[in-house]
């Protein structure tokens, strides 16, 4: 015998696997009673309750979704409901042969191939014996040419159902965002079960953000049906939970100011409600129409908007990152007084350019010929860059990124809305990190002008100017009022400040306004309120290299971008803006009329119901 | 000498049996299987609406079956033992491919795209396994020590992680019950089966915390299917009404209404008992039975003549999985398992697991007509 086996006893063994099987033998014998068992009380004790299910009504249980809640601006005005629809839908287990059904359908109402092309996806992505819409929205002539041949088409049905409709359409388009079918990728991570039965979802704006609590929860009907499938009566049913109405802070009449303030101009604005950070109004122009995404956009259609120059998509106000230019000055004024390094009446002369030590660089100011001798509320008045270089140069930037993080800029502002973008408050750390160069001091000084690398979103700067307007304490920004929805109380935090300063800032920035030598004295005539408000230009440089040369368009792309914060009433401020309009020119000419707009709307309809 | 005592030389006196027995068949397994691939046409008849072509197809995927457990009867055990282990381990490399570069097929990570036709590693895994197992403790003395227990349980471990990642959870349960059956039959002690049971209850709140969320609602649909009627509970609903609808004698061939009226999903794949059930009947289903039982009886009377500890455990776990397969269909349609996707051996729609069936039906008639080859 091999030495291997001379471990092992082959009888034991023997004995052992015999006596296993045995077990085994007894466990199938037990394992098919309990089958057969089984067999017999469903196929006769339960035979007469299943067969009468089986044979004579049948048993079809139905979802029913649940209808999305609506939203409604801050004075009850409908911003998103849901509106009837007829829908064509087709139950592919039905149907004998599908392409050959589609080709039929195609041909019977005009359809274009994409649509069909686009149905043909969503089939793989369901099972065969739920229905699927071919056409979320039908009008009236497809309705009445499909219903006269209805009978020629097994499984394919025209049924009733709600498709979500935005009365305001491009006015407040990127804030409340947009329903549209479900996608592949989205398939994966949604409950099967909550979705049941509903085709579309939350795109962007409030209607992704909030889509947890837009949705509701589907409810379900058995329905016992007769031998042609045709529904008796209803056996049992669950009805569907709708979704949470939504209440936002913004009022789309002020938004409907805005949008109509900014004419041609691509741009941004907005406003906030400097007590309580409810967001009044947020808007990116140009705006585009809502609806045709929830009934299901054509590709040429979306590639239209997707490739239009003007970027209507692009939400502006949220992820639009622009470089603050003056407006940042009354941010640097202030870390000035707080650092002790300058006082609102302390003296400079601006003779029209700065220079480093021993760096032969001239920093022009945007007054060739200077500004003359200058104290801090003149710097601010006059927009003089000369007095913010220095102030820069003294400061360092180490000091200004610490004072202007405060503000929240380099940072989202938290709002409720998914996609914000960050902007970028540079320092030594964030030079290393993205370019991996250091830090050189003439950038120090652009950066004290609001120019180089710095960006801010039109929120930010909104934000930035509440917080300034509030005595320093900021407020995170939000669409939904907190008491309300189930969300955490609004994050207060407090800018260490003296009091005193800020009061000498915004004195400065009524002086903008209010007195002749400011930049935007202009805004001062026919109001009955005062406004504390800051201009702003932006250095538009380049043209990118993918666009085409074309001489009227260059001309205005050239162009500065116009900026504008400003809050009122100047003693009481309840409201906040930022303005931003793409190659504008002026601060003072093209951004802060329409923040006048805003502002006036806005405390007119206050005062009203006061 | 040895071929005196081997009894199927009493059964085999015809010709035919004769025939068979020099081709490496076995004329009993033969018979139990070509009935149940009978049926399985007469169903899918039924099932696919009269669809000829199914019928065809499926017809097509027998014969490729049929001929792939006729090659490896050909292989004679101590060659299929000489490669377990090779096998197993070209099997997980295989998984863990499918984990990286697979694509992906109903939400799951399961295929491997050869270009010409798509391969699923687990189901090479279901015959590797056991087999490996059994090649290892056929090396060492049985019953099987410590050390020897963990170092098979790793071999059980490591596959069924691999697929239950993929996640197909209830083929990563049958492959651990196919090598647990091998650890069964090497006589581990009762003492140990028992703790490790209950080890492996108390181990559920860990399982369920890895799970899917979609494997979380199959357990939770299965405790109580009326929790989710439009989703997964619906299956079981129609299934139930189509079974019980059926009675004692059934609605004959072709009379299903539930299958008919598009009411009961999956019926030609992982459903079609229910089918089965509503045209035969409570006797077509007792029949049915019986003939898996037939076939599972054969094949373990096949482990208990085999020749070594290599043949007689792989046989034991490949006639105990192909029961288990039964039991775990059967049981999901009528509702008193969950449902976890498992075809009903030889009658569903389909030609993976046919054809993985039909290869441990070969290796099951190598085994018994391969001895006379041996030498003592």
């Amino acid at each position: 015998m091999p030495r291997r086996f001379a471990l092992k006893d082959i009888y034991s063994e023997n004995r052992l696997f015999l006596s296993r099987i045995v077990i085994i033998f007894i466990v199938i014998l037990l394992l098919v009673s309990a089958l057969i068992a089984r067999l017999i009380y469903l196929q006769i004790t339960g035979h007469e309750y299943y067969a009468s299910q089986a044979h004579n009504n049948r048993i079809k249980i139905s979802s029913l979704p649940p209808t999305r809640g609506i939203i409604y601006d801050r004075y009850g005005k409908v911003l998103a409901d849901n509106i009837p629809s007829y829908s064509l839908e087709l139950t592919p287990e039905l149907i004998p042969d599908i392409t050959e059904t589609l080709t039929r359908l195609k041909h019977l109402l005009n359809l274009p191939e994409e649509t069909l092309t686009q149905f043909k996806k969503q089939l793989t992505r369901h099972r065969s014996f739920d229905g699927i819409p071919l056409l979320l929205k039908m009008n009236d002539t497809t309705v009445a040419r499909f219903a006269v041949v209805r009978h020629q088409f097994p499984g394919v049905d025209i049924h009733a159902r709600l498709i979500r409709h935005y009365p305001y359409g491009k006015i407040a388009a990127h804030l409340v965002g947009y329903v549209g079918r479900i996608n592949e990728t989205e398939l994966k991570t949604l409950s099967a079960t909550r979705y049941k039965g509903t085709h579309s979802i939350g795109k962007t704006g409030i209607e992704k953000t909030y889509e947890g609590q837009l949705h509701g929860k589907p409810g379900h009907a058995e329905v016992e049906t007769n031998a042609q499938l045709r529904p008796i009566r209803v056996i049992k049913s669950a009805a569907p939970i709708p979704g949470e109405n939504l209440h936002l802070t913004l009022d789309i009449e002020l938004q409907n100011i805005a949008y109509q303030a900014f004419k041609n101009h691509n741009g941004a604005a907005v406003a906030i409600e400097v007590a309580t950070g409810d967001v009044l109004s947020m808007l990116s122009h140009p705006g585009f129409d809502p609806n045709p995404f929830s009934s299901g956009i054509s590709t040429k259609a979306y590639n239209a908007l997707q490739q239009s120059d003007r970027k209507p998509l692009f939400d502006r106000a949220l992820r639009g990152q622009y470089p603050p230019g003056s407006t940042l000055k009354p941010f640097m004024g202030l870390a000035g007084l707080q650092y002790a390094l300058t006082q609102i009446n302390t003296p400079l002369f601006c003779p029209g350019y700065y220079q480093l030590p021993n760096v032969s660089h001239r920093y022009r100011d945007w007054k060739t010929w200077g500004h003359g001798f200058v104290t801090l509320n003149d710097a601010i008045v006059q927009s003089c860059d000369v007095y913010f270089y220095d102030l820069a140069r003294t400061l360092g930037i180490d000091r200004i990124h610490h004072f202007l993080s405060q503000f929240g800029f380099g940072q989202k502002t938290g709002i409720d809305l998914i996609g914000e973008k960050s902007g970028i408050l540079p320092s030594r750390n964030w030079k290393r990190q993205h370019k991996n160069l250091p830090w050189y001091p003439g950038e120090t000084l652009i950066t004290g002008i609001g120019q180089g690398f710095m960006q801010t979103t039109p929120l930010q700067l909104a934000v930035a100017t509440a917080t300034l307007a509030n005595q320093g304490i900021s407020i995170r920004p939000h669409l939904i009022k907190p008491a309300k929805a189930s969300q955490p109380k609004p994050i207060t935090e407090k800018v260490n400040i003296d009091p005193a300063y800020v009061s000498d800032i915004i004195n400065s920035m009524i002086n903008v306004v209010h007195t002749p030598k400011g930049t935007a004295y202009k805004l001062s005539q026919n109001i009955n309120y005062k406004i504390a408000g800051k201009t702003g230009t932006a250095q538009v440089f380049t043209v990118k290299q993918k666009e085409k040369y074309d001489a009227e368009k260059l001309k205005e792309k050239l162009l500065d971008h116009a900026l504008f914060i400003a809050f009122a009433p100047a003693n009481a401020p309840k409201i906040a803006v930022a303005v931003i309009v793409e190659n504008g020119g002026h601060g003072g000419t093209a951004a802060a009329p329409i923040a006048k707009k805003i502002i006036t709307q806005y405390l007119n309809k206050t005062s009203h119901n006061d | 000498m040895i071929n005196e005592t081997r009894p199927e030389h009493f059964q085999n006196n015809s010709a035919i049996g004769r025939f068979l027995s020099r081709i490496h068949l076995d004329s009993l397994l033969l018979a139990g299987l070509i009935l149940l691939s009978l049926l399985s046409c007469l169903i899918l008849y039924s099932t696919s609406g009269q669809h000829l072509e199914t019928l065809l197809r499926q017809t097509t995927r027998i014969a490729i079956a049929f001929f792939i457990m006729l090659f490896i009867a050909q292989i004679p055990p101590n060659q299929i033992k000489r490669y377990a282990v090779n096998l197993y381990i070209i099997g997980i490399l295989l998984l863990l491919a499918v984990l990286i570069i697979g694509e992906m097929g109903k939400g799951a990570q399961r295929w491997l795209d050869l270009g010409f036709f798509r391969f699923q590693p687990s189901e090479m895994i279901k015959i590797t396994t056991p087999a490996a197992i059994a090649w290892y403790f056929s090396e060492h003395a049985l019953p099987p020590r410590w050390k020897e227990l963990f170092i098979a349980l790793l071999l059980i471990a490591i596959p069924t992680f691999l697929i239950a990642k993929q996640p197909d959870l209830g083929t990563a349960l049958l492959i651990a019950s196919s090598g647990a059956a091998v650890f069964f039959f090497a006589g581990i002690s009762w003492r140990i089966m028992l703790s490790s049971l209950g080890g492996l209850i108390a181990l559920t709140p860990v399982l369920w915390h890895f799970m899917h969320d979609y494997q979380r609602a199959r357990v939770i649909t299965f405790l109580n299917p009326e929790s989710d009627p439009i989703g997964r509970g619906y299956h079981i609903i129609q299934s139930k009404i189509a079974i019980g609808s059926g009675g004692l004698y059934g609605k004959g061939w072709l009379e299903s209404t539930q299958a008919k009226l598009d009411f009961l999903p999956e019926r030609s794949t992982d459903f079609i008992f229910a089918v089965f059930a509503e045209e035969f009947g409570l006797l077509g289903c007792v029949s049915l039975l019986f003939l898996y039982l037939l076939i599972t009886l054969r094949s373990l009377y096949i482990a208990v003549n085999a020749q070594d500890t290599f043949c007689r455990l792989l046989a034991g776990s490949l006639s105990f999985t192909f029961f288990v397969y039964v039991f775990v269909n059967i049981g999901m349609v009528i509702g008193i398992l969950p449902v976890v996707g498992v075809p009903l051996p030889l009658i569903s729609y389909g030609g993976t697991s046919m054809v993985t069936l039909l290869i441990g039906f070969g290796i099951l008639m190598s085994i018994h007509t391969h001895k006379n080859l041996l030498s003592h």
